[in-house]
């Protein structure tokens, strides 16, 4: 059952996949599909068009309609000099958006990958993050870059970092990390409106899902606040935290665990910067075990920040070791099955959840 | 309206070995400068004299300061190229950009002043010439050595020397130093460490200015973006990204290179397999012109046109300006590998001398008022001086200042709600 389970998933990467569960517990029941992708797309233009210094930049965004689609139709809609197609230069168009967002224009840097986004990350660090401290408040950024971030399928080394821990440790930057349709649409639109510089991580494998709206998400003025997790599901025994593709896997695994009569919260935590200490405090004190779950590194990885924050402010109420599940310590292999040890699996987040609960299971070491 | 800036005249012109020759298509061009070991001095001012050029009419006296008085003799009435005015103008900047970093290395020694810094001496004539020409919109984006472009700027002395020592008094606070210059105000947009950094920078400023013409319909919108940078920085790629995108999108940007032959102690010949800087231009479709950079008249008739083509929609220009700095890259700098006798060269050119000269034989003002400028900015250096020491230190609150523009930086606004549930927070709405 297991096999199977996790077979269909991988297999339906980019096919609409229906949290049937979540769909009921998490939206209100007037309910629209949309996909990830929609909802950026619907996000992008409707930020631009209710301001006009928004603007669109990066490799791909116009007549190619968008590396992955997702800023499809936005250059006929508004043009070319909105949505600009850039040469292959990515230190040097992110230094422009730089440039252009510190005289107040609002530009939306869209990295094919984030992968490629180390090649401009001197930009994105040095010369947007530090800014506004380095003047003293007098150079405000209102930049955002967005792409996607994290493995896809079968891609390789190279294009399947996560860069969540590198960003989130920068003072200056806010980062978020969305995993439905409806942070999505909200997080993008906090994050331009936003007059700091945001950089904004999305999941290639999420774009073709489709989740439930309900129409308070769909109207124009809808956004969510930045800092600020999601508990997607609540629970009594044990917490699971994750963003992105993790939380679908997080919130299948916490359905498994329930037939086991262990009742687990997820918590989304959409914002890796600023973090969300207070509710995932609140959710240890709550239920004293936690899991982390991310697709990135292990080493110096968002799960071992929050495992500080916990240790240090909840320490008391901890009744096991944190339990910290992240991808393999190792560049992505390009193997299918190999790639598929080097990502979390449902079964790790469940075997992880079993043993904080019991603490009878030996340890085995995360795949 | 064609300018003389068009592409093809500058690129081809192989580097003349015999220095006393000179160039082919330059008419203009009417003496010839003493000889050098070095590249820099022996190249000829490349400006073409086609006759649509309307500098041609006074592409003579554009010459080398200390020999428009050779020339002088020989003509009977010569158009001088600046008023009186002006001079004093152009000679009090300078004077205040070299007495402000003399002062700065006083300081430095003597422990006020730590850190990084780096000096503009023997530059001036290129910040001088250029920044002199902007109105208050324009900006400037420099690198680590930007004090006397934020002081050309209009940053108060008074500013910058508060920030070199680290006081809350500073333009941003004692939280930028020496190598982070900002101002809104001046919109000196950096400062900034990483060479290179600066240029895409500079270009998205100049992308903004074209983009409030456009897009937002600010029909007035001219306003040009001045890049600074060095040799060194002409061998990065974001160098060369920028010059690209610059001329495809015709932005109103002038690249200004300051050619002093060394970054740090590299060579430019030794780090540059092509050491002309100026042709780089015409290879993405931009006039490149190289300018005495120690000659603040020359540079100053150089900067009109570039600044002008930029204002009027035509598109980027590239200006090497061969200059020299008379001290060491950084005060930390031992200064050792140069040769002496290039120095020596060197400050015999130095552009407030030369200035100074001009001024007194074209009779545009006397010994007497220009020493009264110096006295008068020897005066506000002190009392920059003053000010700053007597200046606070940041208080301890001012660490966790201005990480963010968003004062709890977590999306909540000032009234301590979160943002997004204000209702006035879309200022307009669009339908899907």
């Amino acid at each position: 059952m297991l096999a199977t389970a996790s077979q269909r998933i991988l297999g339906q990467s980019f096919q609409n996949i229906r949290p049937a569960v979540s769909v009921l517990r998490s939206y209100s029941s007037a309910a629209k599909q949309i996909t990830v992708r929609d909802a950026l797309n619907s996000a992008l233009d409707e930020e631009m068009s209710a301001d006009p210094k928004v603007f669109l930049m990066g490799e791909e965004v116009g007549e190619y309609q968008g590396a992955y689609k997702i800023t499809k139709g936005l250059l006929e809609k508004y043009g070319p000099e909105r949505v600009l197609d850039t040469p292959i230069t990515e230190a040097g168009f992110t230094g422009i958006g730089v440039g252009a967002a510190y005289y107040g224009l609002k530009p939306v840097v869209e990295f094919m990958t984030f992968n490629f986004s180390m090649q401009a990350i001197d930009h994105i660090i040095n010369s947007a993050a530090k800014s506004n401290y380095m003047s003293a408040g007098q150079i405000s950024v209102p930049i955002v870059f967005r792409g996607p971030n994290g493995a896809a399928a079968g891609v390789g080394a190279q294009h399947s970092q996560c860069y969540a821990s590198w960003y989130a440790s920068c003072p200056g930057l806010k980062v978020l990390s969305p995993y439905n349709s409806e942070d999505a649409r909200g997080l993008l639109k906090a994050a331009i409106r936003d007059p700091d510089p945001v950089v904004f991580l999305e999941n290639e494998l999420l774009y073709g899902e489709s989740f439930s709206v309900s129409d308070e998400v769909l109207d124009s003025s809808f956004c969510l606040p930045i800092g600020k997790a999601k508990i997607e599901r609540e629970g009594k025994d044990v917490t699971i935290t994750a963003f992105s593709k993790m939380v679908g896997y997080a919130l299948k695994a916490a359905e498994m665990l329930e037939k086991d009569g262990i009742y687990a919260e997820v918590i989304n935590l959409r914002s890796i910067r600023p973090l969300d200490r207070s509710t995932i405090n609140a959710s240890v004190r709550k239920t004293n075990r936690l899991i982390t779950v991310e697709e990135g590194f292990p080493q110096h990885g968002v799960g071992a920040e929050i495992c500080a924050s916990v240790v240090e402010e909840s320490f008391a109420y901890l009744d096991a070791p944190v339990e910290r599940i992240a991808g393999a310590d190792v560049p992505m292999p390009y193997a299918a099955n190999l790639e598929r040890l080097a990502v979390p699996q449902i079964e790790d987040i469940v075997r992880a959840a079993k043993r904080a609960c019991y603490r009878s299971v030996p340890l085995a070491a995360t795949a | 309206m064609a300018t003389a800036f068009s592409t093809a005249k500058f690129s081809t012109q192989p580097f003349p070995l015999n220095p006393t020759s000179t160039t082919s298509h330059d008419s203009s061009i009417v003496f010839a400068r003493p000889t050098s070991q070095f590249l820099g001095s022996t190249r000829k001012f490349r400006l073409t004299s086609s006759s649509k050029f309307n500098l041609s009419r006074r592409s003579k006296t554009v010459v080398a300061v200390s020999d428009v008085v050779k020339q002088k003799k020989s003509k009977s009435s010569p158009s001088l190229l600046i008023t009186k005015e002006e001079g004093l103008d152009l000679y009090e900047d300078m004077v205040l950009g070299r007495a402000f970093e003399d002062m700065c290395a006083q300081m430095y020694y003597r422990g006020k002043m730590f850190g990084f810094v780096h000096l503009y001496n023997g530059q001036e004539a290129v910040s001088t010439g250029f920044i002199k020409l902007l109105k208050q919109q324009d900006s400037v984006v420099s690198t680590y050595r930007d004090h006397v472009h934020a002081l050309s700027k209009g940053v108060p002395a008074r500013a910058v020397m508060s920030e070199l020592f680290g006081k809350t008094t500073g333009c941003c606070r004692g939280q930028g130093g020496s190598m982070h210059m900002f101002s809104r105000e001046h919109n000196l947009l950096g400062g900034f460490a990483f060479i290179g950094e600066g240029i895409p920078v500079a270009t998205g400023a100049a992308f903004t200015s074209k983009y409030k013409r456009e897009v937002l319909k600010e029909a007035d919108c001219d306003h040009v973006t001045l890049a600074f940078f060095g040799d060194g920085t002409c061998n990065n790629g974001q160098f060369f990204e920028c010059l690209n995108m610059a001329a495809l999108w015709k932005l109103p940007i002038v690249f200004v290179v300051e050619n002093n032959l060394w970054a740090i102690g590299m060579s430019h010949l030794r780090a540059t397999s092509d050491p002309h800087i100026y042709k780089k231009g015409p290879a993405f479709g931009m006039p490149g012109i190289h300018v005495d950079g120690m000659d603040v008249l020359k540079v100053r008739e150089v900067a009109k046109e570039a600044i002008g083509r930029a204002r009027r929609g035509e598109g980027p220009t590239l200006v090497e300006c061969e200059t020299y700095r008379f001290r060491g890259h950084s005060l930390a700098d031992p200064d050792e590998l140069r040769d002496p006798a290039e120095k020596a060269r060197y400050a015999a050119r130095d552009p407030i001398t030369a200035l100074k000269k001009y001024l007194i034989e074209n009779s545009l003002a006397s010994e007497a008022e220009l020493k009264t400028i110096e006295k008068k900015i020897d005066e506000v250096v002190e009392d920059a001086v003053e000010f700053a020491d007597e200046s606070p230190v940041p208080s301890r609150s001012q660490l966790l200042e201005n990480v963010f523009a968003d004062p709890k930086g977590f999306g909540i606004g000032p009234d301590g709600r979160y943002r997004c549930e204000d209702p006035k927070f879309t200022e307009g709405t669009a339908h899907v």
